[in-house]
């Protein structure tokens, strides 16, 4: 009862902070928020994106839809557990390869998010991996690729949230009041014949162009 | 006081009236973009209105309150449209955490020798240092100056508006009509300068940087905006004729501030501050005048009146 309490209380403060320091809506340009499986994918520069993008979404969407953490950062310390397990719905990953699972099976850590989106469930993904450090976006990661193509069904939504990295820079917890924005692009699908390398590419020049503002 | 605000949501009640008639009248697409630019103004200065209104009634705190986040709000803006750098990082968070809520608690307490020079001389030297110590040289001259342009824009000059509940004037109390006559004075000049430029502007004063300001609409809305503040001369411990030129100092000054700002604007690259008020823009927009003209003020009565 009072760790539920706990919970929704640091929920609601978090997001109130969120939206007080950052003034941010997020801008549905290319597609509206609806319930088919879908995987959104943005660029991350701070602790915020995941929260802020989450926090947008409209509550009977937030219910079904989870956000997608490192497990070795997120659940190293007890205060990061308790966000990811209790205040937040969270699912970790973890980015170093095979983890046995509670049988003693070696299962891919992408497999829970190929379950979660084969449930109709939607979620947040930074195929980055990690925070990128300033403007400029890392490569992506082979992820987004191999959760594509388990999943064909799910929508690829591409999310480019502009300023975060300056009001929570990696490295630092205290947070600056800067106005962001944040836009929500056209959904997108893996091609047939479309290699790794191609789809990388153009999922990271969507973000790209959703970021020089055309939609 | 009571009259003033009585006047005061009198004049937008016919504000609103005639916006809703113009509405209604409108037939080309140029003026209805105008008039629904103007009926949103309108709207806005509603809500303005109200919330000085309530703060000017929760009395002396309300107000620095009110300014106070005027000038996070303002500051925020400025800041967000600045290039700044990860290294600056903590220089923001000393500005934003810890100068800005010091300038108004200086305010508030009165304490004039160190409000005067609080930010133009510890936070001006700080500044620099704090960055130096990060690291990083790249463009740093012009990184600090910005941050430094920004604090005291929006932070120290504003600050100069709750600031005027502090001057003692001899024969003189309840200074907070001071503040109401200078907002009024002020604003109503913005909105006069409007007014008589969409009527009659002709001849633009710099069209590099303002398009919006002519020559017709500074010298209407200067004279007529001064006027209302000679009408108001019973909120200010000055004679009607008096509060004529008082009126003339801050609207001068009020003028300066918008073109200035404009200038900012421009060399930024953007056409407002934010968005945050319908029809004006930002914060920074709408206070650009009373950035300029509050200091002024501030020191014309405290070197004649106290």
């Amino acid at each position: 009862m009072f760790a539920e309490f706990a919970a929704s209380f640091a929920r609601l403060a978090l997001t109130g902070l969120c939206r007080l320091w950052t003034g941010a809506r997020l801008r549905w340009t290319g597609c509206l928020p609806e319930t088919v499986p879908r995987l959104y994918f943005a660029n991350h520069s701070s602790h915020l994106d995941g929260l802020f993008i989450w926090t947008s979404l409209p509550p009977e969407l937030r219910k079904r839809t989870s956000l997608v953490a490192a497990g070795d950062y997120w659940l190293r310390t007890a205060p990061r557990r308790w966000l990811v397990e209790q205040v937040f719905r969270v699912i970790p990953v973890e980015r170093k390869g095979m983890r046995k699972d509670d049988c003693g099976k070696r299962r891919h850590p992408l497999e829970k998010l190929a379950a979660a989106l084969h449930r109709g469930e939607s979620l947040i993904f930074f195929p980055e991996g990690t925070r990128h450090v300033g403007e400029e976006m890392l490569p992506f990661k082979s992820g987004l690729y191999h959760l594509a193509k388990m999943c064909p069904e799910a929508e690829l939504v591409p999310v480019y949230l502009n300023n975060f990295y300056r009001v929570l820079p990696k490295g630092s917890r205290l947070m600056v009041p800067i106005l962001c924005t944040a836009v929500v692009g056209v959904p997108l699908r893996l091609e047939q014949h479309e290699t790794r390398r191609e789809f990388l590419e153009r999922m990271k020049g969507e973000l790209e162009r959703l970021k020089a503002g055309e939609t | 006081m009571i009259w003033l605000f009585f006047g005061v949501f009198l004049t937008l009640f016919f504000a609103t009236l005639l916006g809703e008639l113009l509405s209604r009248r409108v037939n080309t697409e140029r003026t209805r973009t105008v008039v629904d630019n103007l009926n949103a103004r309108i709207r806005s200065w509603w809500w303005m209105c109200g919330v000085i209104v309530l703060a000017v009634l929760a009395g002396n705190t309300g107000a620095v309150v009110l300014f106070g986040l005027v000038s996070f709000l303002a500051l925020r803006e400025f800041i967000t449209l600045t290039p700044t750098r990860q290294a600056d990082h903590a220089v923001l968070c000393w500005c934003f955490f810890v100068f800005l809520p010091v300038q108004y608690i200086l305010a508030a307490t009165g304490w004039y020798g160190l409000f005067s020079i609080f930010v133009p001389v510890y936070v001006f030297l700080f500044l620099p240092v704090r960055t130096a110590i990060s690291g990083d040289t790249g463009d740093f001259t012009g990184r600090v100056a910005k941050i430094q342009w920004g604090m005291m824009a929006a932070v120290y000059c504003i600050s100069y508006v709750p600031a005027l509940l502090m001057l003692e004037i001899p024969g003189y109390t309840d200074n907070v009509r001071l503040l109401l006559w200078l907002l009024v004075t002020v604003q109503m000049s913005d909105v006069l300068q409007y007014v008589f430029g969409k009527l009659f502007g002709r001849r633009r004063i710099v069209p590099e940087v303002s398009p919006g300001k002519t020559v017709e609409g500074f010298a209407g809305g200067i004279l007529s905006a001064s006027l209302l503040g000679a009408l108001l001369w019973r909120l200010t411990p000055f004679t009607p004729m008096m509060a004529f030129g008082a009126g003339i100092l801050v609207t001068l000054a009020g003028f300066g501030g918008g073109l200035c700002m404009s200038a900012v604007k421009r060399d930024m690259g953007v056409k407002d501050f934010g968005t945050m008020i319908a029809g004006h823009g930002g914060m920074l927009d709408r206070v650009d005048s009373l950035c300029f003209s509050a200091p002024l003020f501030f020191h014309m009565l405290r070197y004649f009146y106290t």
